[in-house]
């Protein structure tokens, strides 16, 4: 129900560009004022997200250890998931980010006969995850091709490499084929495992769909539809050179890409989608596991509070100790009084 | 366990397929011998905590003050703020489902509410519908609802079957603590003075007598004196203890219930064992002391403020006694609290200028990793003895025993106290097996019972928690012949007994320093015939 609800939501956002750029014939609006916006939106949104978090205090040490403590010199410690130097923790985020480390450890319980539990290993998730964003950012990188007078060769390298195989004519991108693989394995996961789908919520479809229906438009630009690809780069100078002019004839066809890439933009800072920030920010990952070793101070104050101090306990038990001989700080007569 | 079905029975009930319903329809029943009895006002009152007020979980009414609703807004605006884990915590989590089947509770009882996503999207879903811009338009589309009473009780119920483990956060992508969530959720609970009884008693025992079972100095005093009497009885020496002895080098603390049960008694005889024959052999100053006589720290579960003010008597007791420093016992939570949070709460309030980076008067190692708490786990300390070649050792005598290792979920996963323990246990057992990866170390499962949710009430619920431990267990002692489960924490001293007893019957719990006390061998002690347990020891020559 909440797939079809966000099938329908993109739909109906492909429409109004449709109706918008076509019928209406407002390619201004979505060739190049909604496209601006939406970067703006983008950029403001997730500066102040980020900024947000920023703001919040991180008033205790507490990263999960995932490995051996700096203990005695003979016991090896685990420098990445445990680390206790700076260096340690860099090596621990760029494993969780550029690798997904946490997720490559994923596992998957069964039940058996008896009363017997198991723990698969299960990498799908990580794969996916992988190859889904992996794909996603050399696509992105790929696009700056449009937005570039000379191309970079850093870019040009990426797609050469991309193309590599040569397939037909214009030459198949891998990655176009890994992105709808790995948008599309997300997707029925979500539907398929009973328990993914329990947890799932509009938002959680929502981008999938539109992510797809991104790539579904540009990819029939690309190789079936034939879009007038000099246009589009001038279109797309002239955003980001700010002598904003529409080309004529792109077609409606780019106009809808163009939109849904909009509402990804200026979605992204509404949503979950802020986890490619957040990831950096997150407490358990990024602090250094060494709280013993140094102190951690913590930004904010408790309010005054009672503290039930050595002198109040030991008026109260003064007696019971004094008679087993307990050492007190005070005489029982004197404590008495 | 009266009312607790079959192990077989409570098994076959698990179904891991969720209902058809979404979960925001599906109302929440509570479920008895799955929660806890509610705290009691007394209780909640010795400690100032807001609302005492007699309640039943079971009730329509839970006496909620006229304004709950904003005192939880206030209080979650308040946490947004300043926790920062707790904010990204709210916005980040995609929903992957990576921590779903991550979560023992989850694993053992199959309600879907118990994935750890979903745990924490019972409160995020309230964050979302009454806090952020698109949820409070869109409402439920956005995946946001309100703040209702029925909303409120399913916290109380879920949040209250969370042990604070902390397993799901090494499996999610962005480390998301649900851990701290719940702690957090806990927190916005007391407000309205929801807790349970097993927190908010021992709470009140702490703070009062310091230690959670409310043992007065006097009785704290014979018990341990009573332990003396057992060691002198099977070994013929008799520990002569410190209690709040000033000028001693080292304070150590343990948990209260290492003074309390079985077999948590057996490993404080091992640490009274332990300090008698370092005393004799190599001088050591160790003072016990009854107004710190708890480490482990029940305000952890009701507050981050109570914990601040239950952790505060280690320091004030070491500055008193003009200790050099600090030596724990083999407790969870304890130390959960020692890394992450001691130093940062009462460093600079509480701890004296005269306490010093320990060092190991007989080893003279030096604990750089504690420089500042300065406080020292047992385990890094026995281990650095035994490397060292301080002590004198039997094995043969646990020759019995068959180990394996649980690691306890906060000193594994809130400081990486994995090696240490290991060394010290096949140092004095001839047979040790591993269990099987992905249930040990940093994936270790949790006893069932942790976070203050070691009560009788809720015994179902702690068998469900305590399957995957259990079913880990059960695989090294049918091929291997395990029989004895070894641990460094007295929640799982208390819990662990029971849950084996139920899934493995055929394998006892220990603590490390028990196993130690064991293989001890004093100069001139007499013949041992029986262990800590007054069970037979080994033949010698066998
Ligand atoms: S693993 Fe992390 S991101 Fe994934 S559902 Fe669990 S908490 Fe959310
Ligand atoms: S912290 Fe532990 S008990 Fe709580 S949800 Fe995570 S795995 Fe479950």
């Amino acid at each position: 129900m909440k797939a079809l609800y966000s099938l329908f939501l993109v739909f109906a956002l492909a429409a109004i560009a449709l109706v918008g750029a076509g019928a209406l014939g407002m390619e201004k609006a979505f060739g190049l004022y909604i496209p601006f916006l939406a970067v703006a939106v983008f950029v403001v949104g997730f500066c102040v997200r980020v900024v947000g978090w920023g703001k919040s205090a991180v008033p205790f040490c507490i990263p999960t250890t995932c490995g051996q403590q700096e203990s005695l010199p003979w016991i090896k410690q685990s420098t990445i998931e445990n680390p206790s130097t700076t260096g340690g923790v860099v090596m621990r985020m760029l494993f969780e980010v550029l690798l997904f480390r946490s997720l490559f450890r994923n596992t998957k319980v069964d039940l058996h006969e008896g009363t017997k539990v198991t723990y698969g290993s299960s990498k799908w998730l990580w794969l996916g995850a992988l190859a889904f964003h992996y794909s996603f950012l050399t696509i992105v990188l790929r696009h700056m091709r449009f937005f570039t007078e000379p191309v970079p060769g850093l870019i040009a390298g990426i797609e050469s490499l991309d193309a590599l195989l040569q397939i037909g004519a214009p030459t198949l991108y891998l990655t176009d084929l890994v992105f709808v693989v790995a948008v599309t394995y997300l997707f029925l996961r979500r539907v398929v495992v009973p328990q993914v789908r329990y947890i799932s919520l509009v938002q959680d479809y929502f981008p999938l769909f539109l992510i797809l229906a991104i790539a579904f438009t540009g990819i029939f630009m690309r190789y079936f539809a034939k879009v007038d690809i000099i246009s589009v780069k001038q279109l797309a100078m002239g955003l980001v050179t700010f002598s904003w002019n529409v080309p004529e004839g792109i077609g409606v066809l780019f106009y809808i890409h163009m939109f849904l890439v909009s509402v990804l933009l200026a979605y992204f800072p509404l949503s979950k989608l802020m986890h490619m920030g957040g990831v950096f920010l997150s407490p358990t990952r990024n602090m250094n596991c060494a709280s013993r070793k140094f102190r951690h101070v913590n930004p904010w104050k408790f309010e005054n509070v009672h503290y039930h101090t050595y002198e109040e306990y030991e008026d109260e038990f003064r007696e019971k100790m004094v008679d087993k001989d307990l050492p007190v700080d005070k005489p029982l007569a004197e404590g008495a009084e | 366990m009266s009312d607790l079905p079959r192990p077989e029975k409570l098994f076959a009930s698990i179904d891991y397929t969720p209902p058809k319903a979404d979960w925001m329809d599906v109302p929440t029943v509570i479920k008895p011998g799955r929660y806890c009895y509610a705290a009691n006002p007394d209780s909640v009152n010795y400690v100032g905590l807001p609302n005492a007020h007699k309640w039943n979980p079971l009730d329509e009414d839970w006496g909620l003050p006229e304004n709950w609703q904003e005192i939880i807004f206030n209080g979650l605006r308040e946490r947004l703020h300043k926790f920062r884990s707790f904010k990204i915590f709210m916005d980040i989590c995609v929903r992957c489902g990576a921590c779903a089947d991550k979560c023992h509770f989850f694993i053992g009882s199959g309600d879907p509410k118990n994935m750890p996503v979903l745990r924490a999207e019972l409160l995020r879903s309230v964050y979302r519908g009454e806090f952020t811009t698109f949820g409070k338009i869109l409402g439920r589309f956005a995946g946001g609802r309100k703040l209702t009473a029925s909303v409120l009780k399913e916290w109380w119920y879920y949040f209250f079957q969370c042990s604070e483990c902390r397993r799901c956060s090494v499996f999610c992508p962005y480390g998301i603590d649900t851990a701290e969530v719940t702690i957090i959720g806990r927190e916005l609970l007391n407000l309205l003075g929801l807790n349970i009884d097993w927190i908010a008693t021992p709470v009140a025992n702490c703070y009062r007598t310091g230690n959670h079972l409310g043992i007065q100095p006097h009785a704290f005093f014979d018990m341990i004196d009573f332990f003396c009497d057992d060691i002198e009885d099977i070994t013929g020496i008799r520990p002569e203890p410190n209690f709040n002895q000033k000028g001693a080098d080292i304070l150590f603390v343990t948990p209260s219930g290492d003074v309390f049960a079985d077999p948590g008694t057996y490993t404080c005889m091992g640490y009274l064992m332990l300090f008698e024959y370092l005393k004799r052999e190599y001088g050591l100053s160790v003072t016990w002391s009854t107004y710190a006589s708890e480490g482990g720290n029940f305000g952890f579960f009701t507050s981050h403020e109570t914990m601040k003010r239950l952790n505060s008597k280690m320091y004030m007791e070491a500055d008193r006694l003009g200790v050099k420093w600090i030596l724990g016992g083999e407790c969870g939570h304890m130390w959960r609290v020692i890394h992450q949070y001691m130093d940062t709460l009462n460093g600079p309030d509480f701890q004296s200028s005269r306490m010093e980076t320990p060092v190991n008067p007989i080893t003279g190692t030096v604990f750089k990793n504690a420089a500042s708490t300065k406080m020292v786990h047992i385990a890094e300390f026995t281990a650095d003895l035994i490397k060292h070649g301080k002590l004198n050792l039997n094995k043969k005598r646990n020759a019995n025993v068959h180990l394996t290792w649980h690691d306890s979920c906060n000193p594994a996963r809130g400081m990486g106290l994995l090696d240490e323990p290991r060394y010290v246990a096949k140092s004095v057992v001839e047979k040790f097996t591993e269990m099987p990866e992905g249930t040990i170390r940093e994936q270790t499962f949790c006893c069932g019972g942790g976070a203050g949710l070691n009560a009788g009430e809720n015994d179902e619920l702690r068998m469900m928690g305590g399957l995957p431990r259990a079913n880990a267990v059960k695989y090294v002692h049918e091929k291997y012949g395990v029989n004895m489960l070894g641990c460094v924490c007295a929640i799982d001293r208390a819990v662990l007994p029971n849950s084996m007893a139920y899934w493995v019957p055929e394998v006892s719990v220990c603590g490390l320093h028990e196993l130690v006390a064991n293989a001890l061998v004093f100069p001139g002690e007499k013949e041992r015939e029986t262990d800590l347990r007054g069970e037979d020891l080994p033949g010698e020559d066998e």
